[in-house]
């Protein structure tokens, strides 16, 4: 039985929007753990356009072997279990995009980005936004929207925060923001980046680059 | 049973002077490996992969066995435009230390009665570990001229292998593909092995171990050990949906011929087994697995084993394998992590059981080819 050679894929044409925003972040040359990397899209973009050591962590299995059978250095785990045996400092960036709304421990899955890495890089789901409001107003009933698109008791989503949520916690716990933007749900940079209130009613997406203050 | 020894095969061989000081202590004043290579090495040396072999496997990866036969024990993942691709790498595996194809074991002449017609080791041969395995591996690729492997790959007892390639040689290995093993044997692994230990013993042709002087081996006590070790190579859902609860036809009456098919199964697996494989080397493999445990050779911490490693890892476990389950597997990813090493790591969903490495497994051969194109990339090699 002979394999079929995959080419390895070439990506930065086609990336997810708000991954371009993430990686735009990133450094050339720097050592980057991606946690819940999908099939591996924005490490392989950070290895072959900037020269980065990029891994990555992800919980489906079936894309953990995707990734790899692609020749990318991803491995089965996820960001509540898998962080505390790393190293302290081991990258210079940490990414979780758009999965800390589905950790058990958001709280202490930060802490140990911001031990293992210099900096972090956060995305999530901001439900601070208007539309979520006002279905619940409206309806009072939980809102389904297209990014909170699961009935609640189907829901991965069990933190979900706003973006001024988040701003409290990181001043709680002392991080530095050194970087933030709201996007819309395809990753498009949203206007309000000056004012967090309107950023907060308007942007669909919190994305956030983080150090110890 | 009246059974001939394991014939006697001319194995292409090094031998490789200077002998080999053991873990025990011992030396062993002659050291010879058998081995096979296919593919071709570059002129700049630095395609070479090796392949570690199981408990019960040899050199014969990928070409028809000179004793039973059959195709390579690994014909289905190296080859010509297989995942380990032999017109892109060349592949080298050799017959372990204390083995009966052609490697020194306890089937060679002993070394140390200055006799002009030495006997055999027997059960005499000194204790080895799977570190010793390795050492004589390494004295091979210099031999060939090889200061670095590409990678170094091997599942079961050639994973243990692979990770003490990684530990041991860190320089010399590029990549390394450790596959349905563990860092250590658990007392489950110790207890199976000493029930196939315990029935060669009990073979009244055992002889204490000098069988091959009365014109003997042990072979209903070997195949026992084999009929043990091959219900753990297997997973439930594979017997099953092999077996199931069939019976045999004819002989479905007598209440204890070989009633069911999965016993007759196992009978053929045991009495096949005995005509290729040497009882004392046997025991003395599976002692070596039982001995096994990375960490402990370093002070009890795992991820000492790899401190600063720049090797790049694929961890390779299977969902149904129970000899070395996934956790274990978890556990090297972890300590991996722990070194901050390069480290992928994948459970192939398969219902095969630890068998399954040897098995037609799509997503386990297209993840090694993927891993293997990635690291070929990394390391520079000529597409």
């Amino acid at each position: 039985m002979s394999v079929p050679l995959d080419p390895v894929r070439y990506v930065a044409k086609n990336m997810r929007l708000d991954l371009t925003l993430i990686a735009d972040m990133i450094a050339p040359g720097s050592r980057v753990l991606d946690i819940g990397c999908g099939d591996g899209e924005l490490i392989d973009h950070l290895f072959r356009t900037r020269g980065c050591d990029a891994r990555g962590i992800e919980i489906d299995m079936a894309e953990v072997t995707r990734a790899v059978a692609h020749g990318l250095p991803v491995m089965h785990g996820d960001a509540d279990n898998d962080l505390s045996q790393y190293p302290d400092a081991a990258f210079d960036y940490v990414v979780l995009s758009r999965t800390l709304q589905a950790v058990e421990r958001p709280r202490e899955v930060l802490r140990q980005m911001l031990r293992i890495g210099e900096r972090a890089i956060v995305s999530f789901p901001n439900f601070g936004h208007w539309l979520v409001r006002w279905q619940l107003l409206r309806s009072g009933r939980m809102p389904m929207t297209s990014v909170w698109s699961r009935p609640w008791h189907e829901t991965p989503n069990i933190h979900p925060c706003t973006i001024r949520d988040f701003f409290a916690l990181c001043a709680d716990e002392g991080y530095a923001v050194e970087k933030w933007l709201a996007v819309d749900e395809a990753g498009r940079r949203a206007p309000w980046r000056r004012f967090s209130g309107l950023a907060n009613l308007f942007g669909e997406q919190g994305l956030f680059q983080l150090r110890k203050a | 049973m009246d059974l001939p020894d394991v014939p006697e095969v001319a194995h292409q061989h090094a031998v490789l002077p200077g002998g080999l000081t053991l873990d025990c202590g011992q030396t062993l004043n002659r050291l010879t490996v058998a081995y096979r290579t296919y593919g071709a090495l570059n002129a700049g040396r630095t395609n070479a992969i090796l392949i570690c072999h199981a408990l019960t496997g040899d050199q014969y990866v990928a070409e028809q066995h000179p004793v039973t036969g059959r195709d390579g024990w690994w014909d289905m993942v190296v080859g010509p435009g297989k995942p380990i691709d032999t017109n892109r790498y060349f592949v080298i595996c050799s017959n372990v230390l204390g083995g009966c194809m052609g490697s020194t074991g306890p089937r060679s002449a002993r070394d140390d009665t200055g006799l002009p017609d030495p006997p055999r080791w027997g059960v005499d041969f000194p204790t080895i570990t799977i570190r010793d395995m390795v050492r004589a591996q390494k004295r091979l690729i210099e031999q060939l001229g090889i200061a670095r492997l590409f990678a170094v790959i091997g599942g079961s007892m050639g994973g243990m292998q692979v990770l003490e390639w990684a530990s041991t040689y860190p320089e010399s290995v590029f990549a390394a593909v450790p596959i349905a093993c563990a860092a250590h044997h658990s007392a489950q692994n110790i207890a199976f092995n000493e029930v196939g230990r315990q029935a060669i013993f009990a073979d009244p042709d055992w002889h204490g171990g000098r069988y091959w002087e009365q014109g003997l081996i042990p072979a209903r006590g070997l195949a026992v050990a084999r009929m043990v070790a091959h219900i753990t190579y297997l997973s439930e859902q594979a017997l099953t949906r092999k077996f199931g609860r069939r019976v045999r036809g004819a002989q479905a009456l007598a209440p204890f011929g070989d009633m069911f098919e999965v016993e007759s199964y196992l009978r053929h697996q045991g009495s096949s087994f005995v005509r290729r494989f040497d009882a004392a080397s046997y025991l003395t493999i599976t002692r070596a697995t039982d001995y096994f445990d990375l960490a402990e050779e370093h002070g009890g911490t795992l991820a000492a084993a790899f401190a600063k490693t720049r090797t790049r890892f694929c961890v390779i476990s299977f969902s149904s394998d129970w000899l070395y389950p996934t956790p274990e597997s978890r556990t090297i990813a972890r300590a991996l992590n722990a070194a901050a090493a390069n480290v992928s790591f994948v459970e192939i969903a398969s219902d095969k059981g630890h068998d399954a490495f040897l098995l037609d497994e799509p997503d386990f051969h297209r993840t090694l080819a993927g891993f293997l194109r990635g690291c070929a990339e990394h390391a520079g090699l000529p597409g």
